[in-house]
């Protein structure tokens, strides 16, 4: 069941693919894929190229797949591992969302990040307290390691 | 185990089957339920003593009545389908109270965020009685079982299943009310994995951002169906997972409910209803051990979930035929394995931990795990060597010492190289007066204090493990019994083991007491409570020790009647003593007489 689920929404994604993100498998196994974000232009992720690791787990789509950036990025809710903090990745995830829709709220959480819920707590005080040195130094990091 | 099971099952269906009858009357309803509680009450019937508290053991079913009886009763008020209230109250984890304020605070409200029913950007259906739940929800009615109710996107075309995007033609579609429908497939492989995996009784809409949770009788249908025609699940998978569903629920209304908790044991599924213990600040008074009702190994794999308490070895009359034991087993893995399932129902200790409170055991085990302790005894019995810092223990009296490891010489008193010392010292000239006395304060303290812990561990453990031995010896013993039944003239009854096992039996109950004992005395302030608690501490392990003396003698053909007697007089006394011991102390809790040497939740703090 989750390889037909997984081509097809591999055929989706080529079909009808969504603003600034790409994703396909990396190799022969259609379980291990590989994601980039195109930093969203109002954010200071912005011109930088964001690399993420997808693998689906077997029982795909009744379990969220892992999702976790391989590029460096300063963020409140992605920590050094590139681990991210999304809802929907862990306990809201439903069998109804597909990748696309998971690149997507990832995009809409690099602009808007959620400080109240933080995986790195120093960013999220920086970020609360200090907008523009935040920023710098996301800027900082965009340019240092995704560009 | 599936013996039990199979009996819940009917329990459960008959509770549901009443519904479906609707409300031909509630009051027999009710009384099944008693009825039901009823046979579960402690066979233990005896005298109960003050350190006892009332408890009655429920099996699954008989939790499952009580669940029914809840929703009974919201439905009752509400005038809701039973589904419905089940939902609503797991939704509150089964405040009775709370559902009913709120419910009448705003009935849609309080339905949707139960995933009763959809929002609905309409004012909400009145909460009036009349209300048809029943026909709005439940696409998936018994009736309609066979062929599950299609929605409305299969009219307009083959039914692609968003999930699996499975478009095989004549495939049907299964949605709660909201109408995201799902192949039949997706849906049960959706709700084992929630059950199976994650432990969730609630599953909501596979559709995003739904909310509605799914009724029983659709996770039934759907785990039941797929288990039919799903090719690749296992046969009965659907059924084990539904039956696992059902354990959920009852788990979800234990865990919510102050007066129940679940038998820790492994594989036992008993649940033990004890009011007298329901809140937390009865715990500083009382101690409640409970007991679930049964005894041994629940194993999966046998046959029986229970193993029969002690099948008294039949009092044949006559004859030194010996007695198969083939189908039994012998008396003493009936005592090992046999064990009742005690546990306390305050805390997560799953023993009996009489006499000393929850708190206090707590605070000792948490001592015993912790390698303070350790440390301790090298931080006082070792000093590093200064050049290799390896631990060393001094063995002799002599201060000049080498390390066996680097061959430093140095000075145990003031750790320096013992070439500055010369050759004619003992006492170290470099020994600063001061700081000399408070080093030695600071470690002889520490000392003690260790000495004390060691002390009182070293008791608990080993009453610990002697009643372990206990149980070795008894087996050997029993053998020899037998095989002199065999070969002397003596009938079965004239050899009978069974003073032997209970005496067994007494001194296991009463090591566990002295055990905890050493616990409760290690924290006990000093004073005169204290040295009468010790009294009666002394009092019981004499008469154990003896006891336990006794035992061990060696037993002869001639000598059995004389050491049967003295057995069954000794184990008479020690369950006296016992009982003081236990009885006096629960009397103290009660009284608040014990005061302890640290601070321990619920009591005042100790005096300086």
């Amino acid at each position: 069941m989750a390889l037909k689920r997984i081509n097809k929404e591999l055929i989706d994604l080529g079909r009808d693919p969504p603003s600034s993100c790409s994703a396909g498998p990396t190799g022969d196994n259609m379980f291990q894929w590989q994601a980039t974000i195109m930093g969203p232009g109002e954010s200071p992720y912005a011109g930088g190229v964001f690399f993420l690791s997808i693998s689906f787990p077997v029982d795909y789509p009744f379990k969220p797949p892992k999702v976790s950036f391989t590029t460096k990025i300063y963020h409140p809710n992605i920590n050094a591992n590139g681990s991210i903090c999304l809802d929907i990745l862990r306990d809201q995830w439903s069998p109804a969302l597909t990748i696309s829709k998971v690149l997507l709220s990832i995009c809409s959480m690099l602009t808007d990040p959620n400080p109240d819920d933080p995986l790195v707590p120093d960013i999220a005080h920086l970020y609360k307290t200090d907008r523009t040195r935040y920023e710098a130094t996301a800027r900082e990091w965009t340019r240092k390691y995704a560009m | 185990m599936s013996s039990d099971y199979e009996f819940s099952d009917e329990e459960v269906d008959n509770v549901f089957d009443d519904d479906d009858m609707d409300m031909q009357d509630q009051d027999s309803d009710a009384d099944s339920g008693m009825d039901i509680l009823d046979d579960f009450k402690p066979t233990t019937t005896t005298t109960r003593k003050a350190y006892d508290l009332p408890y009655e053991s429920l099996t699954q079913s008989a939790v499952e009545a009580l669940m029914a009886a809840d929703v009974e009763h919201i439905r009752g008020i509400f005038g809701v389908d039973a589904s419905t209230a089940s939902l609503l109250l797991r939704h509150l984890n089964w405040n009775k109270e709370k559902l009913i304020e709120k419910y009448m605070d705003g009935a849609s409200a309080m339905l949707v965020a139960a995933g009763v029913t959809m929002p609905e950007p309409e004012p909400a259906p009145s909460t009036t009685s009349t209300r048809g739940a029943g026909a709005i929800r439940r696409p998936t009615r018994k009736t309609k079982q066979a062929s599950p109710a299609p929605t409305s996107k299969k009219d307009d075309g083959a039914f692609v299943c968003p999930i699996c995007f499975d478009d095989t033609p004549g495939l049907t579609a299964l949605a709660l009310d909201c109408g995201h429908g799902a192949c039949g497939a997706c849906w049960g492989a959706y709700v084992r994995a929630k059950i199976r995996d994650e432990g969730e009784h609630a599953c909501r809409c596979m559709a995003e951002g739904c909310a509605l949770v799914a009724p029983d009788v659709f996770i039934k249908d759907v785990l039941l169906a797929s288990s039919e025609d799903d090719a690749m699940g296992e046969d009965g998978e659907g059924a084990a997972t539904y039956v696992r569903f059902q354990e959920l629920l009852v788990r979800h209304f234990v865990a919510c409910t102050n007066h129940l908790k679940f038998c820790p044991h492994p594989g036992c599924t008993n649940t033990v209803s004890c009011p007298g213990a329901a809140g937390r600040s009865v715990l500083t008074t009382i101690v409640p051990t409970v007991s679930c009702g049964v005894r041994g190994v629940v194993s999966s794999i046998s046959t029986s979930s229970t193993i029969a308490p002690s099948p008294a070895p039949a009092t044949v009359a006559g004859g030194k035929k010996p007695i198969s034991r083939t189908n039994s087993m012998s008396a003493s893995q009936e005592l090992a394995r046999g064990k009742e399932h005690k546990f306390c129902f305050g805390c997560p200790i799953d023993s009996d931990h009489r006499p000393v409170v929850c708190g206090v055991a707590a605070l000792w085990l948490k001592k015993c795990r912790d390698d303070s302790e350790t440390a301790n005894w090298i931080k006082s019995n070792t000093k590093e060597c200064a050049k290799c810092m390896s631990t060393i223990e001094k063995n002799g009296g002599c201060n000049h010492m080498t390390c066996k490891k680097c061959k430093h010489e140095f000075c145990w008193v003031c750790m320096g190289p013992w070439s500055e010392h010369g050759t004619a010292w003992y006492s170290c000239n470099r020994y600063d007066e001061k700081g000399g006395i408070d080093a030695r304060d600071s470690q002889s303290k520490s000392r003690a204090s260790l000495e004390r812990y060691l002390h009182y561990y070293n008791r608990w453990a080993n009453h610990e493990q002697s009643a372990k031995l206990a149980l070795d010896l008894f087996s050997k013993t029993e053998k020899k019994m037998e095989e002199m039944q065999v070969t002397s003239a003596l009938t079965w009854i004239e050899v009978g083991v069974q003073f032997m096992k209970k005496a067994v039996e007494e001194v296991d109950k009463c090591r566990m007491t002295l055990k905890w004992t050493y616990a409760m005395a290690y924290y006990l302030a000093k004073g005169n409570q204290k040295d009468l608690f010790e009294d009666n501490q002394r009092d019981l392990e004499k008469a154990v020790e003896d006891l336990s003396e006794l035992l061990e003698s060696p037993i002869e053909p001639e000598n059995i009647p004389t050491l049967r007697q003295k057995v069954t007089d000794k184990t008479v006394y020690v369950q006296k003593r016992n009982t003081i011991v236990l009885e006096d102390t629960a009397d103290g809790f009660l009284e608040d007489r014990w005061s302890w040497n640290v601070s321990v939740d619920g009591f005042d703090a100790p005096e300086e």
